[in-house]
């Protein structure tokens, strides 16, 4: 025998189910009597600094079948590539951006849809720069731990080469996806993300 | 002579458990045959976007958000079992962590969710919505007062049901802590009959999940009471470690 060490471990994951609208966006399934509002459905305000993005995109499962009952949270950093909420040491973040969205998929198209802005530049551990990206996280029945991935910018060639994370890809035809092309809708730049669960398609998740 | 500088907890979080957890393909679970991902995933240290994290304050909550008996009642308090559910959220070092956003859900006592895709016939509790929330104390804790759900059928083999169970969703200090789990109930022979829960690898593991019932927490001639205690990823302590810009 040797000392023990007394870790605890982490409660295990267990799926968010069908119903994870309930706990999470009540309002949106017309629950409206319990929250004001939504959190995280609340628009990006007006104020937030940067340039006004679209991310947009569809879970599909193993057969090719989009998702319709998924819900989608993003976390980034702000224009200047500072994380507002806790952990952030390097400066202070736009006050008027949150950071976190959140939003249930709709329940016939399966489409997401964030207004958000563009982020810019996080350093990697070592300190070099990594390239603009979002962080994704995606619970629905059927999934037993959330999914982690990260959204990357097609007109970002040239950071995109040098991320240290899509370095790290094996299979360099995988990276194609995680990289969101820019497209317009009105006007406003969309960024069009889908993300395949299974197949030839299937988005690298992380494990991070 | 002094020592290099204290240890501080700002280090990357501890890897995940992966055989801790349930894997994401579970057959006994259908769906999840079309929707687990069977590539490997990409294993990267932490880095600042997985060790930042949304803070969410005291002030958003409303005076019943944590009261599932009074905060969509009309006329009358919900019926069912009257229950305090109660812990603490602590990581993998037995730290609290205060300020933790924990949302809950769950169906009524008949097992029934308010909820469009819901079918089972079991009947609606008008004064029953079915979600709460709570933000941890500085001790890391958590309180909340509902009714004990019920058990319910569900369409994965042809007579599956599910144990009673509360959903939970946490965010704790940083996005690698984001989690969702369910809490069970002590003495529930269906957990260990369950698809979902059997999908988790060891009992030692599921055992974690199963709410003890607490009697000195209980209300008397009022209100028992169950505590439930929400693990989430330790963290480093950064000695002797060069400390680089972003770690």
């Amino acid at each position: 025998m040797v000392q023990s060490l007394n870790r605890l471990k982490e409660s295990p994951s267990q799926t968010a189910g069908p119903y994870v609208h309930i706990g999470t966006t009540p309002n949106f399934i017309g629950i409206n009597s319990v929250y004001p509002d939504d959190l995280g459905l609340r628009p990006c305000p007006a104020e937030a600094k940067g340039e006004r993005i679209i991310i947009t995109g569809q879970i599909f499962d193993g057969s090719g079948a989009v998702l319709r009952d998924a819900l989608v949270e993003i976390w980034q950093a702000d224009a200047a590539g500072l994380y507002p909420g806790r952990g952030e040491y390097r400066g202070a973040a736009d006050p008027n951006f949150p950071g976190w969205f959140r939003q249930p998929v709709d329940g016939v198209t399966g489409v997401y849809r964030f207004e958000t802005i563009k982020p810019g530049q996080v350093p990697y551990v070592d300190g070099r720069k990594m390239a603009p990206h979002v962080t994704f996280w995606i619970v629905a029945r059927g999934i037993n731990i959330g999914l982690q991935t990260r959204l990357y910018f097609g007109d970002e060639q040239a950071s995109n080469e040098t991320d240290p994370l899509l370095a790290r890809v094996e299979l360099k035809t995988r990276v194609a996806t995680l990289i969101a092309e820019r497209g317009e809708e009105n006007g406003v730049p969309c960024y069009k993300f889908d993300i395949h669960l299974q197949g030839d398609k299937e988005t690298i998740f992380l494990d991070i | 002579m002094r020592n290099a500088p204290a240890p501080n907890h700002n280090g990357g979080f501890y890897q995940r458990d992966r055989a801790w957890h349930p894997p994401a393909f579970t057959p006994n679970y259908k769906t999840s045959v079309l929707r687990s991902p069977k590539h490997a995933l990409l294993s990267l240290n932490n880095t600042l976007s997985e060790m930042t994290g949304p803070v969410f304050g005291h002030a958003m909550l409303g005076e019943l958000d944590n009261d599932l008996i009074r905060n969509y009642a009309t006329t009358g308090d919900a019926i069912g079992p009257r229950i305090i559910v109660h812990g603490r959220v602590l990581d993998e070092d037995g730290r609290p962590v205060p300020g933790a956003l924990l949302e809950y859900w769950q169906a009524n006592a008949g097992g029934r969710y308010r909820h469009k895709k819901e079918s089972y016939l079991a009947a609606i509790d008008p004064n029953f919505g079915g979600c709460g929330r709570s933000i941890t104390d500085e001790e890391g804790r958590y309180w909340f007062r509902t009714i004990k759900p019920g058990a319910y059928p569900w369409p994965n083999g042809v007579n599956d049901w599910r144990p009673a169970h509360i959903h939970f969703s946490i965010f704790g200090h940083a996005f690698a802590q984001r989690l969702i789990t369910q809490m069970y109930f002590e003495g529930d022979p269906m957990i260990w009959q369950c698809p979902i829960v059997m999908g988790i690898p060891s009992k030692e593991a599921v055992e974690t999940l199963i709410a003890a019932l607490d009697r000195e927490a209980t209300i008397p001639m009022d209100t028992l009471a169950y505590k439930f205690d929400i693990v989430l990823r330790g963290r480093r302590s950064t000695m002797f470690e060069n400390r680089m810009e972003g770690n």
